[in-house]
């Protein structure tokens, strides 16, 4: 399957003829380039994942790990240690190159229409190209140094996208906090592996093999490592998940999120919503067999953290999402929310065997499975607010509702995604939320409730946006001015592609493919948990139907008069940003950074701008010596050799 | 009977001759002239020691073929910077070449 | 001969220093090559007297006198430099002549260590000086060949063609 490396090379090849070629090419020509070099990723990609699960499984019952790919690229400590570039293909990687490609080729063709007519559209399609490389190579890396090598990448085009509108403050401001707060996290990250590559011996990824943890490529047993070497590997797996926190907007390093929703809006569908941010969680899956295998060594028990963790951020951005008025916030903010679910998923992953007497192992196709349904639905719901912002010209509640007369398809594929969200079963979103639930439930009670509440919180804010944005209170003035109109066709066909995607992803049978340990079995709907989210998430879409679908609101706004702090404080998503603020700018830059940026003007800069100082005066004082003419140089010159003469003569007679 | 000494007094003579007229003359042209003495006497003292010395090798005698050669290039370059120079500051003498110091 | 020859180098090199006009400088560096080549003749090293009259007195003379009369002519030097320029050039040349005739002769450096030239004991074996004997080893790349640097000097002159062409074309 060495075509797989196509899967890679395309987009990137297409980044560099748009990137160097762009400003010769018209917008058609470049948007139509990028496109089609898409489509064909995602039909490779289709194919390797066709190719990877119709082929004949092994002995115990897994997926084959292939490297199509891999050579040896930096050796270090004679070449025990080494870095290596390559492709492998696993469940998930596979899983992964189906979501990135499917949901970029939708992106590329919305663009089409959403970015008509922009400054520098071939400029946005090489970014979108950029990404959609790194990501891809993010997911078929074989060691955590290529993996990290993508992830950079991924967070510089990232940055390039949404800094899109260079010119406009917000933009750039957004841009530089998510690049900022990232590679704050990814320096953790770097320190994990460093750290992880030097105990372990190995940058290579630990995996399941006849029941026993083995390091992919290498062969030795990472369980083989001594004792004391043990003991570091939950602290590398532990900044490890920093780093994954930071990508995928976990508390408190959720902050650049919803900020980085100042780019163009199907960016925040590929990147902030279906792609890059689940990177975190993908990383996590990936070094699931080392959480485990290393659970509590040292006392650091990674996996609890990532539960706390994530129970504590979908819990604080669902109540967040409950206040904003901005639809691109509130979509941000499920983001925050849903990702959340899938870290706690992977957290209460506490053991690598399969099977329905072993709800142990559950999270770990539940979170798998949550990410791929979450990021078509999740896609699917950027990309309608793209039509409506599209539409009405506007981010804000306020200049929506009754929208639904006036963009039916919009209208629709909206509702579906939302239901999808909400956990309403048949749409895709109810079969995995449903597993992370029995995981959860699983796992503690206290959790599963937790989450259920938090399940149901969701159902809530969804509905508020969608009856906000579809029904209740027109503003009839506005529309008067300007008639919102449906979008047009490249922009609808993603959209009805997606909902189509979103009401039958739930049916594929994910256990199959995906699983703790790569044995293939049934997703078993457990009615317990399934009824009483169902039950839940009706009850709060009918609170939401209660308050917010009329034409007038009075017990909306009833409850905003009587909770009015508590309101302003989740407007205010609690005041987050302004904490991170005062402790960058009132301790760490005045205590800190500006003690050494003094230190560094006057007393390093002093001593260099002194030595050069001191050349140049010392310069001026000798320039004379260069006469320009010939003849001194031959007199000094002469003079010099007569004096070696003589000194000669001296020391021999 | 030649002595050695006779023949490296003769280019000792040249040397300093050329030593002088580099120091001293103004035209840069007779400057090229000194320095194609003091080359010349290198030749001479090249030849000389290989025939005195070793008379049955030939490094010597090479290394003064070699110099002519590389003293007919030099010359032939500093002639055509003179020649440009004399284009554009209508002189050659040195005293007027001062333009490249610092 | 010998003494014939050596009187008129060393009074032409003089000569060629002091004289005022350079065209006169160039004859006089012209007896100055010819008498040195003289001296190769006399030491019985044909080939290289014959490259010194036709290299150096037949063609770069040649061309200094072309690019004297190109530049100033026989105009005279505007002289030597003044008399206290002057007067240190020629103390430091002096000055350095006598350290060199005081070591060359105290040290007696070569006594003893070489026949005199048209002393009866002349070099046997292969003549050294016959041009076969020149041309196979400026053309062999074995033990005292000289085929690298001669080879090299071809390069120099022809770099230096294209360089004077440049460097003299009128812009």
């Amino acid at each position: 399957m060495e075509y797989t490396l196509l899967i890679l090379l395309l987009p990137f090849l297409s980044f560099l003829f748009l990137g160097i070629c762009g400003k010769w090419l018209s917008h058609k020509t470049a948007g139509t380039v990028g496109t089609c070099v898409l489509a064909v990723v995602a039909v490779l990609s289709y194919v390797t994942a066709y190719e990877y699960f119709t082929a004949p499984r092994l002995a115990d019952g897994t997926f084959a790990t292939l490297m199509p790919i891999n050579f040896t690229w930096l050796p270090f400590f004679n070449g025990s240690l080494h870095f290596d570039l390559g492709i492998m293909l696993d469940p998930i990687s596979v899983m992964m190159l189906i979501v990135i490609s499917t949901v970029s080729l939708m992106v590329h063709i919305y663009s089409f229409g959403y970015m008509h007519g922009e400054r520098g559209f071939q400029r946005y399609y090489a970014f979108l190209s950029l990404f959609t490389m790194s990501m891809l190579g993010l997911v078929v890396a074989t060691n955590i140094f290529q993996m990290y090598m993508f992830w950079e990448l991924v967070g510089v085009s990232s940055y390039l996208l949404i800094g899109f509108y260079y010119t406009t403050p917000a933009a750039i401001a957004a841009s530089k906090k998510a690049f900022i707060v990232t590679r704050f996290a990814d320096m953790f990250f770097l320190i994990g592996i460093l750290i992880y590559g030097y105990f372990a011996g190995t940058f290579n990824f630990g995996h399941i093999e006849g029941g026993s943890l083995v390091a992919v490529g290498d062969f030795s047993t990472v369980l083989g490592i001594d004792a004391e070497a043990a003991k570091y590997i939950p602290v590398a797996l532990g900044l490890m998940f920093i780093g994954g926190a930071g990508k995928s907007a976990m508390f408190p390093l959720h902050i650049w999120l919803p900020d980085a929703m100042e780019g163009p809006t199907p960016v925040s569908a590929l990147i902030h919503a279906a792609t890059m941010v689940v990177a975190g969680v993908f990383l996590i899956a990936r070094m699931m067999p080392l959480l485990i295998g290393f659970g509590a060594i040292g006392g650091l028990d990674v996996l609890s953290i990532v539960v706390w963790v994530g129970v504590f951020t979908a819990f604080y951005a669902a109540a967040v999402a409950c206040a904003q008025s901005d639809i691109k916030r509130v979509l941000a903010f499920s983001t925050i929310s849903q990702i959340a679910f899938m870290m706690v998923a992977l957290g209460v992953c506490t053991e690598l065997t399969t099977g329905h007497h072993n709800p142990g192992s559950l999270g770990y196709m539940a979170s798998m499975f949550h990410l791929f349904t979450h990021a078509m639905f999740k896609a699917l719901l950027f990309l309608g607010a793209g039509c409506i912002i599209h539409a009405v010209h506007s981010n804000e509640m306020s200049a929506m509702g009754g929208l639904r007369k006036y963009m039916p398809i919009t209208h629709v594929t909206f509702l579906i995604a939302c239901l999808a969200i909400a956990g309403i079963p048949p749409f895709s979103g109810f079969f995995s939320k449903d597993e992370i639930l029995t995981a959860c439930f699983a796992y503690s009670p206290f959790v599963g409730w937790f989450m259920t509440a938090i399940a149901a919180m969701t159902a809530f804010y969804m509905f508020r946006l969608y009856y906000g944005i579809f029904w209740g209170t027109e503003n009839k003035k506005l529309h008067a001015e300007h008639t919102p109109h449906e979008a047009p066709l490249p922009m609808t066909l993603p959209l009805i592609f997606l909902a189509v995607v979103t009401c039958v992803a739930g049916f594929i049978p994910f256990g199959h493919f995906v699983s703790a340990d790569g044995q293939a079995y049934d997703i078993h709907l457990d009615w317990n948990v399934a009824g009483t989210s169902i039950v839940i998430a009706v009850s709060a879409i009918l609170l939401a139907t209660y308050i917010y679908i009329g034409e007038r609101q009075p017990v909306a706004d009833a409850i905003q008069e009587k909770f009015k702090s508590l309101h302003r404080w989740a407007f205010k998503r609690f005041y987050m940003d302004e904490v991170y603020q005062f402790v960058t700018h009132r301790i760490i830059f005045a205590y800190i950074s500006r003690p050494i940026a003094w230190f560094d003007r006057h007393v390093v800069d002093g001593f260099f701008d002194f030595l050069a100082w001191g050349t140049n005066a010392l310069g001026f004082r000798i320039r004379g010596l260069q006469s320009g003419s010939v003849q001194k140089y031959g007199y000094v010159f002469f003079i010099g050799i007569l004096i070696l003469l003589g000194i000669l003569c001296l020391a021999v007679f | 009977m030649i002595q050695i000494e006779y023949i490296l007094i003769i280019s000792a003579v040249m040397m300093f001759a050329g030593i002088f007229g580099f120091l001293t003359r103004r035209s840069t042209l007779a400057i090229l002239l000194s320095i194609e003495l003091m080359l010349n006497s290198a030749d001479l003292n090249f030849a000389v020691f290989n025939r005195m010395l070793y008379p049955n090798g030939h490094e010597g005698y090479f290394f003064a073929i070699f110099a002519i050669a590389i003293a007919a290039a030099e010359s032939a370059i500093a002639i055509a910077i003179m020649i440009n120079i004399y284009r554009k500051i209508k002189g050659i003498s040195v005293d007027k070449l001062e333009k490249m110091k610092w | 001969m010998f003494v014939i020859l050596a009187v008129v180098i060393m009074l032409s090199s003089v000569a060629t220093v002091v004289t005022k006009s350079i065209i006169r400088a160039a004859t006089y560096l012209l007896f100055v090559l010819l008498g040195t080549a003289g001296m190769y003749f006399l030491m019985g090293y044909t080939f290289l007297g014959s490259v010194q009259v036709m290299v150096y007195a037949g063609g770069i003379i040649v061309l200094y006198v072309f690019a004297i009369l190109l530049t100033e002519g026989a105009k005279a030097d505007p002289a030597l430099r003044k008399a206290k320029d002057a007067s240190w050039g020629f103390i430091v040349s002096l000055v350095g002549f006598l350290i060199f005739l005081f070591v060359l002769l105290k040290q007696k450096l070569f006594a003893g260590l070489v026949p005199a030239l048209g002393a009866p004991s002349e070099p046997t074996g292969t003549d050294t000086t016959s041009i076969d004997y020149i041309g196979h080893y400026m053309l062999s790349t074995g033990d005292g060949g000289y085929l690298l640097p001669f080879e090299a000097v071809s390069v120099l002159l022809l770099a230096c063609i294209v360089a004077g062409l440049l460097i003299a074309r009128k812009r």
